[in-house]
């Protein structure tokens, strides 16, 4: 009788604790649509071709977005050409070549920390450093330079786990044909580990893409008359112009931020959702 | 007689460029290796060098217990307290809001899901994270401030809560998702003996899993904290950027980030007041690294403990 209810108890226990995580994973789930549910509804009526060509005008109440998406894929590539190499070379030294001591440890630990300084702080850091000590004044590459320091430990990590799952036999049939261990890297290694990399630095990049912070002293401006020139100009930026417009722009017009903001979600999830999954495809697919 | 050069001559030629290509190349590798190392301390120095003036005139101490934040008055009071505090008060909200929802989501997707949930979920927590925090802002001033206003009839929305509250929810994905590779990093062998002695699921689940993987969800609470309080344009948007002293998570408050946002913009460069705001920086830095370097030290702990 009582193993009975015991075992009873333990059934309700059970059915009890399944459906309370259960509810928080859909409260999780419900929160996440209605975000992208939201974005959609109120951004999408302003979506049309003026909206994507036309600069903004009356300080944004009107007009369209153009210098402001254009300024962001400026920056965004601009980081991407100084992220990626600087971040696959560190991924390859951290793989490949470091020793595994005390040093190494303590690179790892600055990368994971690197991740966790907080974005106002790297601001702080690419003004003091890159606008006013190097010089660049407020411009695209001093923001540029500012997010690579962000997004770097995102590639590094990346690439070093994608190298960590080439077996060690490719590289000893690599080895044994006679080549040395940079071209074993550079022939074997590197491509089979080639998605794991692209798809790690893309969500890096996609969230780059989306900061404010780090671009607030260091280029961005509210308002541009003409697209960026050189990496040398000040420029207009999808997250930069939400926030300018709901904090200093009275009256500012819901439907055009919106679209704003659907947007910059669009680009930035979109390509960090595709290359998740085709993370996860290229996972299931290749077996060593 | 002059020979033609042996095939073994220009091979060694060949050979000795591609060595000293190599060298310069492998030289590269190592120095972007050690750039982690030289940006982190880059950071700090930066940030230091540039506190100096504040910290010789205005003085650390002072500044940590001042209770008031006038920057622009003269002379300039600079007193962090209520700034710190608000920090704190916003962040206190979003580990209510994201501890106890991703730790049971986490929980729920790696016990008690099938493989198909589990992608979706997972899709789903990657477009959380992916989503800007300008975004989550912006959702905050059309959604969660007019909700808190009514809610709790106050004459404006703009409270520690509504930041707290969006501060949560972007710190769910950081929550989930570590507290997740905790549970699931917990080897099969426990959860099969721990069946094998007739427990149920759910009591496999608090008596053996979340238990052997407590130091990785604790972890991933610190990385959400963290992640939490080095927020600044959702929190810049929501607060209302009151600098006083709160005393409850339904007043204005002014955080630490985004004291930096909103005011280094107007401040003149080499200033006290500029040299203020990189020693506020100096202190987000400094609570963030802890933070941080504690969750990183239980993490690789916890990482040995199950390595075989």
């Amino acid at each position: 009788m009582n193993r009975m209810s015991r075992t009873r108890r333990a059934r309700s226990a059970e059915a009890i604790a399944r459906v309370l995580t259960g509810i928080a994973a859909l409260a999780v789930v419900a929160v996440a649509l209605f975000v992208l549910g939201y974005i959609v509804y109120n951004g999408i009526a302003a979506i049309d071709l003026t909206f994507l060509t036309d600069v903004p005008r009356d300080r944004g109440r009107e007009g369209g977005i153009l210098p402001v998406i254009v300024g962001t894929l400026w920056v965004t590539i601009a980081t991407a050409a100084l992220t990626l190499p600087v971040g696959v070379l560190a991924g390859i030294y951290l793989s490949e070549y470091a020793p595994r001591n005390l040093a190494t440890r303590a690179i790892r630990l600055a990368i994971t920390n690197m991740a966790g300084v907080p974005s106002i702080v790297y601001g702080l850091f690419g003004l003091a450093a890159f606008v006013l000590l190097a010089g660049f004044g407020r411009s695209i590459i001093a923001s540029a330079l500012t997010l690579t320091c962000m997004t770097l430990p995102v590639v590094i990590t990346a690439t070093e786990e994608a190298l960590r799952q080439i077996p060690q036999d490719l590289r000893q049939a690599s080895l044994a044909l006679g080549a040395t261990r940079l071209r074993t890297i550079y022939k074997v290694v590197l491509p089979a580990a080639a998605p794991g990399i692209i798809t790690g630095s893309i969500l890096g990049l996609a969230r780059a893409a989306g900061e404010t912070a780090p671009i607030l002293f260091t280029g961005a401006v509210f308002q541009m008359r003409r697209l960026p020139e050189d990496l040398s100009s000040q420029f207009m930026s999808l997250p930069y112009h939400i926030y300018a417009q709901v904090t200093s722009v009275p009256g500012w017009n819901r439907t055009l931020v919106w679209g704003t903001a659907l947007v910059l979600v669009a680009g930035v999830s979109v390509v960090s959702v595709i290359a998740a999954l085709w993370r996860s495809a290229q996972r299931r697919r290749v077996k060593w | 007689m002059s020979l033609p050069p042996s095939h073994g001559q220009r091979r060694l030629g060949r050979t000795t460029t591609r060595r000293a290509a190599e060298g310069v190349v492998r030289a590269i590798i190592y120095v972007c290796g050690w750039l982690a190392i030289i940006i982190l301390a880059a950071i700090a120095l930066f940030l230091i060098w540039n506190s100096v003036r504040a910290l010789s005139e205005a003085g650390l101490g002072s500044m940590l217990s001042g209770t008031a934040w006038y920057p622009t008055s003269s002379p300039g009071k600079f007193g962090m307290l209520p700034l710190i505090l608000g920090s704190l008060f916003v962040t206190g909200v979003a580990l209510v809001v994201a501890v106890p929802l991703g730790v049971a989501a986490a929980v729920f997707i790696s016990e008690f899901s099938g493989t198909g949930v589990k992608d979706v979920m997972k899709s789903i927590i990657e477009f959380m994270a992916a989503v800007p925090s300008v975004v989550y802002g912006l959702i905050g001033v059309a959604v969660v401030i007019p909700l808190v206003k009514d809610v709790f009839a106050l004459n404006s929305g703009m409270t520690a809560l509504a930041g707290g509250i969006v501060l949560g929810v972007m710190s769910l994905p950081t929550v989930i998702s570590i507290s997740e590779d905790a549970l699931h990093a917990v080897p099969f062998d426990l959860r099969q003996g721990s069946a094998a002695l007739g427990n149920t699921r759910w009591q496999t689940t608090y008596k053996v899993t979340i238990p052997a993987a407590s130091s990785g969800i604790f972890a991933a609470i610190m990385l959400g904290l963290g992640r939490a309080i080095g927020e600044t344009m959702a929190v810049l948007m929501l607060t209302g950027n009151a600098a006083i002293m709160p005393t409850s998570v339904l007043e204005s408050v002014r955080t630490m980030t985004g004291t930096i946002a909103a005011e280094m913009g107007e401040v003149v460069q080499g200033g006290l007041h500029y040299s203020v705001l990189f020693s506020v920086g100096l202190v987000l830095f400094v609570i963030t690294f802890a933070i941080n370097l504690a969750a990183d030290l239980v993490l690789e702990r916890q990482r040995k403990r199950w390595r075989r």
